[in-house]
C-alpha cells in the first residue's frame, strides 16, 4: 500500500447534529483511507460510526443536519456533488454491506434480477455479457450452483448465503470502495469467519478499499490495517492496528480491550459424589410441518444427549446456529418436552415423581438471550423479580420485599429501579433484572441461554463480570449456552462442544482451547482471537489455526 | 446504552411531570362522553316531557323555547326522546360490547393458548361467523330470539364475538413466542396463572381499541335495525327508531332527522377519541412518551 498516493476518502473535520435537540452526534471527525486498504471503524451503539459511514454515501436521515467538514471521494467533495452525481458514485463507485442480511435482499425479487439491476444501470453490457459477470462473481462468493441461484429467493439461502450473495451484488461493479457496516454480526463465529475472509480476498483482488464498521475490536484489529475508535461521536484515537492493540493511549480503547474477554485461571472444585443435574441420552424431536391431512417428518434436533453438571460448576455448552445447542438448555429447563432420555436431579428421575420435579423446578431457573422480550413489558421491576417468590413456601410480604431489595442491590442495580418499567432500562440493565428474576429464589442451577450476545461490548463485560460473581457468591450451577467462545473462555469451567444435535467434544476449559482435537472445535476456535497482555495495558491478538490450515501456512 | 448503570433521571422526572396534562384526545373525547353519560342517566330518571305522551296540537313543531329540538309527527317532545334514548342505546351498547369481550376473550384465549386441533376446529366456526356481515348475522338471530332489548344485545353480542375472538386468539400466538411466556413458565407457573398474568394483561391495548371501535359501530347496529323496524319496537325511542321514524318528515320537519344523528356521530367521535387516549394510558410503555 502506497500511503503517499492521494487518499481515496478523506473525511475531514466532519461534524453531524439533531436538528431539534442539537445534539452532537459525530463530532469534528477525520479519517482517511487510502486506495486498497483497510481500515476500522470500531464503537459501540450510539459512537457515531455508522451515521459517519453513511454521510460518505450522502446518506444523512433527514433529522441529521451536516455542521461542517468535508468528505472528499476521490478528489471530488461529496457534499456539493448533484444527487445523479451521488447516484453514479453509489453503487459503481463505492459499494454497500449491511448488517442485516435477512432484510437487505429484496424478499420479491429472484436473486439474479437483483444483482443485474446494479449491473444493467451503472454499465453497459447486454444482457448475456451481464449474466457471464453475475455467474463469474457467485461462483468466487462460493455459492456451489450459481446457475440456480439466479432463479431461487432470498429466503432459500442462510443468512451466511445472503451475505455472500450481497457482497457479490456490490462487488460485481468493483467499486473502489467498500463500506461494511457491522457484515458479520449476525451471524455466528465459524460463518463470521468465512465471511470475512472472503470479503477480504475478494476486495485484495479488486484493489477495493475496505471502511469496515464493527463493535468486534478483535476482527477489525485481524482484517483492517488502521483502526479509528470511536465513542459517542468523537475519533479518541487512530493508528496502526498493531499500535492501538499493544500500546492503546485513550482510556476509551483501553475499557474496550479489557472488555475482551480474559481467559482466568482454573479453578479447583470440590470433587462431587452425585452431579446436581445429569442428563442421560436426552432425544427431542421437532414436528414436520402439518397440514390438513399430512403428518410432515419430524426432525431431531438432539440425538441422546449426556451430561452431568456438578455443583457448583459453570459448565459451557457451544456450538454454531443449529448445533441444538439451544434446544438443550430448554429441555432440561423443561420447555420442550423431551421424546426420549432422562434428567436426574441430585439423583433423583424429575419425570418419575410429582416431588422431584417440583424440587427441580423451584432450583432450576433460566436466564434468557434477548432482554427485550423476557421481560412482560407491563410489569414492574419490583413486580418481575419478586415474581418468582411466589411459589416459595414459608415467606412472609417482608421478607420477599426485602429479598427483592437485596437481590436488586446484588445485580447493582439498586431498590431505587424497583418502581420502573422494563422499557425504561437500557439493554444491559434489563439483563440484569433477567439474572436478577433468575436468582431471586436461590436456586442451585441455572441455565443461561446466550446471556449476553444481545449486548454491547463493554456492557457485555460487566454483565459477565457480574454473572461470575454472582455465580462464585451464591455457587450455583450453571448450564451457560453460547456460540461465543470467547464469553465461554471466561466463565466456563467445563466446555461441551456440539454440532448438529451431537456432542463433538466435551472436556476442561483450557484443554478445550489449547488442544482442540475435533475438527469443528478447532474452526470455531479458529474464529475468535486469543489474547496476550502487553506490559504497556495493550494486548497482542494470535489466531488459531485449524489442523489443515496449519500444514498450508506453516 | 454506553452508560450502564446509571440513568439519568432529570429527564425522566421531567417527563413524568409534563406528562400529568391529557392529551387532547382524551380531553374531547372525555367530554363528549361525559356528557353522553350524563343524559343517558339524566334521561332514565327525568326528562323535560314525557317522551311517549302524544298531543297532536304540536305535531311537527319547530325548535322553539317551548320545544328546544321540536317536536315530532305525534306531537312528541324530540330532547325528551333523545335524552330517553340515549339511556336505551347506551345501555344496550354497553352491555352487547361487554358480552362479546368476554365471549370473544374467552374463545380467543382458550384457541390461542390450547393451539392444534382445538384451535383449528373453534377457529374454522370463528371464520365461518365472521364471513357473514355482523348486522346480517344480527338479523338471522334475532328472527330466532325475537326484537326486544335483551333480543338485540344477544344478537348483537353474538354477532361481535368472532372478531374479538380472532384478535385475542392473534395476541395471544405472538405472545406465547415471546420468551417472558417461556420464563414464567421456567417459574414454575401454572399455566393458568400465566395466562392470567402475563397473557391476558398484555391482550388489553388491543382489545381496548377493538371494545371502543365496537361500541361504535353497535351503536350504528342498533340504530340501523331500529331504523329497519327489528330494533326496541315503538313507542320506546331509541336514536335508530327515531331517525327511522324522521324519514317521510324529512321535507318539512329537518330537525327530526338531524338531531338524532348528530347524537350518533358526536358519540362515535368521543369514543373513538376516548379509545386512543385510555390504550395509551393502559401501556406502561407509551407513558412518558407524550
Amino acid at each position: 500500500m502506497n500511503t503517499k498516493a492521494a487518499p481515496l476518502l478523506d473525511v475531514a473535520n466532519l461534524t453531524l447534529r439533531i436538528g431539534a435537540s442539537g445534539r452532537t452526534v459525530v463530532n469534528d471527525v477525520s479519517f482517511q483511507v487510502f486506495p486498497g486498504e483497510i481500515v476500522g471503524i470500531v464503537g459501540e451503539s450510539g459512537s457515531g460510526k455508522t451515521l459517519a459511514a453513511r454521510a460518505v454515501m450522502g446518506f444523512i436521515p433527514p433529522a441529521v443536519r451536516l455542521e461542517g467538514g468535508t468528505i472528499r471521494f476521490d478528489g471530488q467533495d461529496v457534499m456539493a456533488m448533484s444527487a445523479k452525481d451521488l447516484r453514479t458514485m453509489r453503487g459503481s463507485k463505492v459499494g454497500m454491506v449491511f448488517q442485516e442480511p435477512m432484510t437487505s435482499l429484496n424478499p420479491s425479487m429472484l436473486i439474479g434480477r437483483q444483482l443485474d439491476e446494479g449491473l444493467a444501470l451503472h454499465r453497459k453490457l447486454d444482457a448475456p455479457a451481464r449474466r457471464a459477470l453475475i455467474l463469474d462473481m457467485l461462483r468466487s462468493v462460493g455459492l456451489r450452483d450459481p446457475e440456480g441461484a439466479l432463479t431461487a429467493y432470498p429466503h432459500q439461502f442462510s443468512g451466511g448465503m445472503r451475505q455472500r450473495i450481497m457482497l457479490a451484488s456490490v462487488m460485481l461493479l468493483k467499486p473502489a470502495l467498500l463500506l461494511a457496516d457491522e457484515p458479520t454480526t449476525a451471524l455466528d463465529a465459524v460463518v463470521q469467519r468465512d465471511v470475512m475472509e472472503l470479503m477480504v480476498e475478494l476486495t485484495k483482488a479488486n484493489d477495493t478499499a475496505v471502511l469496515l464498521i464493527s463493535h468486534d475490536l478483535g476482527m477489525v484489529a485481524r482484517y483492517c490495517s488502521r483502526i479509528v475508535v470511536m465513542c459517542q461521536g468523537d475519533v479518541v484515537e487512530q493508528g496502526l492496528s498493531e499500535d492501538i492493540l499493544a500500546r492503546p493511549q485513550h482510556p476509551y480503547t483501553r475499557k474496550l480491550l479489557s472488555a475482551m474477554p480474559h481467559r482466568l485461571p482454573a479453578r479447583l472444585l470440590p470433587e462431587a459424589k452425585t452431579p446436581i443435574v445429569a442428563v442421560r441420552d436426552l432425544v427431542v424431536d421437532y414436528p414436520g410441518r402439518q397440514g390438513f391431512f399430512r403428518k410432515g417428518e419430524a426432525k431431531r434436533a438432539l440425538h441422546g444427549i449426556s451430561i452431568d453438571v456438578q455443583p457448583g460448576e459453570v459448565v459451557a455448552v457451544v456450538g454454531g446456529s443449529g448445533s441444538g445447542k439451544t434446544t438443550l438448555g430448554q429441555s432440561i429447563a423443561g420447555l420442550v418436552k423431551p421424546a426420549g432420555g432422562e434428567i436426574r436431579f441430585n439423583g433423583k428421575p424429575i419425570q418419575k415423581s410429582d416431588a422431584a420435579y417440583w424440587d427441580y423446578r423451584l432450583n432450576c431457573q433460566m436466564v434468557f438471550q434477548d432482554p427485550y422480550s423476557s421481560l412482560d413489558p407491563r410489569m414492574t421491576i419490583r413486580q418481575l423479580v419478586a415474581e418468582p417468590l411466589r411459589l416459595v413456601p414459608d415467606m412472609t410480604p417482608a421478607d420477599r420485599k426485602a429479598r427483592v431489595a437485596e437481590v436488586l442491590t446484588e445485580v447493582g442495580l439498586g431498590d431505587g429501579f424497583a418502581e420502573r418499567y422494563p422499557h425504561e432500562l437500557s439493554g444491559g440493565q434489563r439483563q440484569r433484572i433477567a439474572i436478577a428474576r433468575a436468582i431471586v429464589r436461590r436456586p442451585s442451577f441455572v441455565i443461561a441461554d446466550e446471556p449476553v450476545s444481545a449486548l454491547d461490548v463493554t456492557v457485555r463485560a460487566q454483565v459477565l463480570e457480574l454473572f461470575d460473581e454472582l455465580q462464585k457468591k451464591h455457587g450455583f450451577s450453571c448450564l451457560f449456552i453460547s456460540h461465543d467462545l470467547g464469553v465461554v473462555e471466561q466463565v466456563a469451567d467445563r466446555v461441551i462442544v456440539m454440532q448438529d444435535g451431537r456432542i463433538v467434544e466435551e472436556g476442561p476449559r483450557d484443554d478445550i482451547f489449547d488442544n482442540p482435537r475435533h475438527a469443528y472445535t478447532q474452526k470455531l476456535l479458529a474464529a475468535v482471537p486469543g489474547l496476550e497482555s502487553t506490559p504497556e495495558g495493550g494486548v497482542r491478538l494470535f489466531w488459531r489455526r485449524t489442523e489443515n490450515e496449519a500444514s498450508i501456512v506453516g | 446504552m454506553s452508560s450502564d448503570s446509571t440513568v439519568s433521571t432529570g429527564a425522566s422526572v421531567k417527563k413524568a411531570r409534563r406528562m400529568k396534562l391529557p392529551a387532547p384526545n382524551a380531553i374531547v373525547g372525555g367530554t363528549l362522553i361525559g356528557i353522553l353519560l350524563a343524559t343517558a342517566c339524566t334521561g332514565a330518571l327525568w326528562t323535560p316531557y314525557d317522551p311517549l305522551k302524544l298531543s297532536f296540537r304540536e305535531k311537527l313543531a319547530a325548535p322553539s323555547a317551548l320545544h328546544w329540538l321540536g317536536t315530532d309527527e305525534f306531537g312528541r317532545d324530540v330532547l325528551s326522546r333523545l335524552m330517553a334514548g340515549a339511556a336505551t342505546s347506551v345501555w344496550i351498547s354497553i352491555l352487547t360490547v361487554t358480552l362479546a369481550v368476554i365471549a370473544g376473550t374467552t374463545i380467543g384465549l382458550f384457541s390461542g393458548y390450547m393451539r392444534g386441533w382445538t384451535d383449528r376446529i373453534i377457529m374454522a366456526f370463528n371464520d365461518a361467523l365472521l364471513a357473514f356481515p355482523g348486522i346480517l348475522l344480527a338479523l338471522g338471530l334475532l328472527a330466532v330470539v325475537g326484537a326486544n332489548k335483551y333480543g338485540i344485545i344477544v344478537a348483537l353480542g353474538i354477532a361481535y364475538t368472532p372478531s374479538v375472538a380472532r384478535v385475542v386468539r392473534g395476541t395471544v400466538l405472538s405472545l406465547r413466542e415471546r420468551e417472558f411466556i417461556a420464563a414464567s413458565r421456567v417459574m414454575g407457573n401454572s399455566e393458568g396463572f400465566t395466562m392470567a398474568r402475563h397473557i391476558l394483561p398484555n391482550c388489553i391495548a388491543p382489545l381496548t381499541v377493538l371494545a371502543t371501535s365496537m361500541f361504535g359501530y353497535v351503536l350504528l347496529a342498533e340504530s340501523a335495525l331500529s331504523f329497519l323496524g327489528l330494533g326496541v319496537p315503538p313507542p320506546a325511542p331509541t336514536w335508530g327508531n327515531m331517525l327511522a321514524g324522521s324519514r317521510p318528515y324529512i321535507g318539512q320537519a329537518v330537525w327530526l332527522g338531524i338531531f338524532p344523528g348528530l347524537c350518533i356521530s358526536l358519540t362515535l367521535l368521543g369514543i373513538n377519541l376516548l379509545g386512543d387516549a385510555v390504550r395509551d394510558r393502559l401501556d406502561p410503555r407509551m407513558r412518558g412518551s407524550r
